[in-house]
């Protein structure tokens, strides 16, 4: 079943002011993600525990969606090594390992768990409705926020109806192998799906006419930048900097 | 077909980036306000879709399906797509911020290629139209997992061996796309034949029954 399981909960990130955590969060993903150095890199990672911290979201959770990027990195470990040309840093048996493949495995795997884990902390802890009028008052297309409301709207809709098609189809003895029936089977389901999704679309349609709707939503929540929000604004700036500087002035010191 | 946050280099991820917002902005001009709607339930399908797991030989694959999104909405699949990949991001933390544009990219491009090539073949009544059908599920598979696979080639060359992974592993989901592709046309022809392709029928019409 769907749900947003972070977005509910207390705590500091939960009330800091949507617009704020969209924008920083974009801009550590992006300066970690361009990184290369090892310092900015595991500062990040420092960074990004303390605000899933600070969250105070459930640590089960966040380590259960952290195995999934995790599983991929160790597959890299495995490869990588293997495969990339560099200077051997050990031998495994018969096949060098070379330190280039190491390093190279050790820097995705810090930076996609650090990203991950900022997305958790500052974006995934606010619903898909907020982060939608927070787009907006961020100036996005107003089609795409939109488009991104109603698609959000009817995801949970048409996972019912997706559980409604497949109990049916299980009651009627129906057990999925490898074979064209349950190919076909699968495939009629999802146009199912699909007639079933256009036919509301077009209700759905009508009906915002009839209530006057002009392709615009109004967000009716009004955004206020408090005072703990300019704060925590000048705390991420400087940390921001601090890492970015990391990162490309001060080769030396670093 | 998640790239995840972390592989990809600077310069693919930016250019990436640029060529979906691009993508995008097309997809949003060309769909009027009217269709909208239609397009958001849409990505919402099309986001269940990566729900749906199909058993194949002893393990099971998800469901990609951008072939019949690209032949629904045009060049509208930019902006399904990308809206699907922003609710897998927020709901499962599946890919995120930096990489929504290659992965959009890597699926919506095939998506709107295959809506060209196969767009006018499918609505024949002959058997070609089902041929077609089955090319645009697997051909979208196919080039969408080569574009994964450049993605990496691009940001490091030494990522051949797992590029090659990814094209292999996606052989038999092509395949199976195919097939279900050409089942879920064929359906859609006897149901509601005025939803392909670009379906430009204006909403309403079909509400008076």
């Amino acid at each position: 079943m769907l749900s947003e399981s972070f977005a509910q909960g207390v705590s500091l990130l939960h009330r800091l002011d949507p617009r704020l955590r969209i924008v920083f969060a974009t801009l550590f993903s992006f300066l970690l993600a361009l990184s290369l150095k090892f310092p900015t890199l595991v500062s990040g990672l420092a960074l990004s525990v303390i605000l899933v911290w600070i969250s105070r979201l459930p640590r089960m959770e966040v380590a259960k969606r952290l195995t999934v990027i995790n599983i991929f990195n160790i597959v890299l470990f495995l490869v990588l090594p293997v495969t990339f040309e560099g200077t051997t840093a050990f031998f495994l048996g018969p096949v060098a390992c070379t330190r280039e493949g190491l390093l190279l495995a050790a820097r995705i795997t810090l930076k996609s768990n650090s990203i991950l884990m900022i997305f958790i902390a500052l974006v995934a802890t606010m619903s898909i409705a907020t982060l939608g009028h927070g787009l907006n008052r961020l100036h996005m297309p107003q089609k795409i926020v939109y488009l991104m409301l109603i698609a959000y709207r009817y995801v949970f809709v048409l996972e019912q109806e997706y559980q409604r098609l497949s109990t049916a189809i299980r009651i009627r003895g129906f057990v999925p192998k490898s074979n064209i029936h349950t190919y076909k089977t699968y495939a009629y389901l999802f146009g199912m799906l699909l007639v079933r999704a256009l036919a509301r679309a077009d209700r759905v349609y009508q009906s915002m006419l009839c209530r006057g709707f002009k392709g615009k939503f109004y967000c009716i929540h009004q955004f206020s930048f408090s005072r703990t929000d300019r704060i925590w604004s000048g705390c991420l700036f400087l940390t921001l900097i601090l890492l970015g500087g990391m990162e490309w002035l001060a080769p030396t010191i670093f | 077909m998640h790239i995840s946050e972390g592989v990809i280099s600077a310069p693919v991820l930016i250019g990436s980036g640029v060529l979906t917002v691009a993508g995008t902005a097309i997809g949003l001009k060309k769909m009027d306000y009217e269709h909208v709607a239609q397009a958001g339930i849409l990505s919402a399908t099309f986001f269940l879709a990566s729900l749906i797991h199909v058993p194949i030989g002893p393990s099971s694959v998800h469901l990609l399906l951008n072939g019949i999104v690209g032949l629904m909405l045009g060049w509208g699949a930019f902006a399904a797509i990308l809206v699907g990949l922003a609710l897998q991001a927020m709901l499962f933390q599946f890919g995120g911020i930096t990489v929504l544009g290659v992965n959009t990219l890597n699926v919506a491009g095939p998506a709107v290629l295959c809506y060209y090539l196969f767009g006018r073949l499918v609505q024949k009544d002959t058997g070609l139209a089902v041929v077609g059908a089955f090319a645009c599920g697997a051909l979208s598979v196919l080039l969408t997992s080569l574009m994964v696979a450049l993605s990496l080639l691009f940001t490091e060359e030494s990522f051949f061996e797992v590029a090659a992974l990814v094209v292999t592993a996606h052989l038999p989901v092509m395949i199976i796309e195919g097939i279900i592709t050409a089942f879920c046309i064929g359906f859609l022809k006897k149901v509601k034949p005025d939803s392909l392709p670009g379906f430009s029928t204006s909403p309403g019409e079909s509400t008076v029954q």
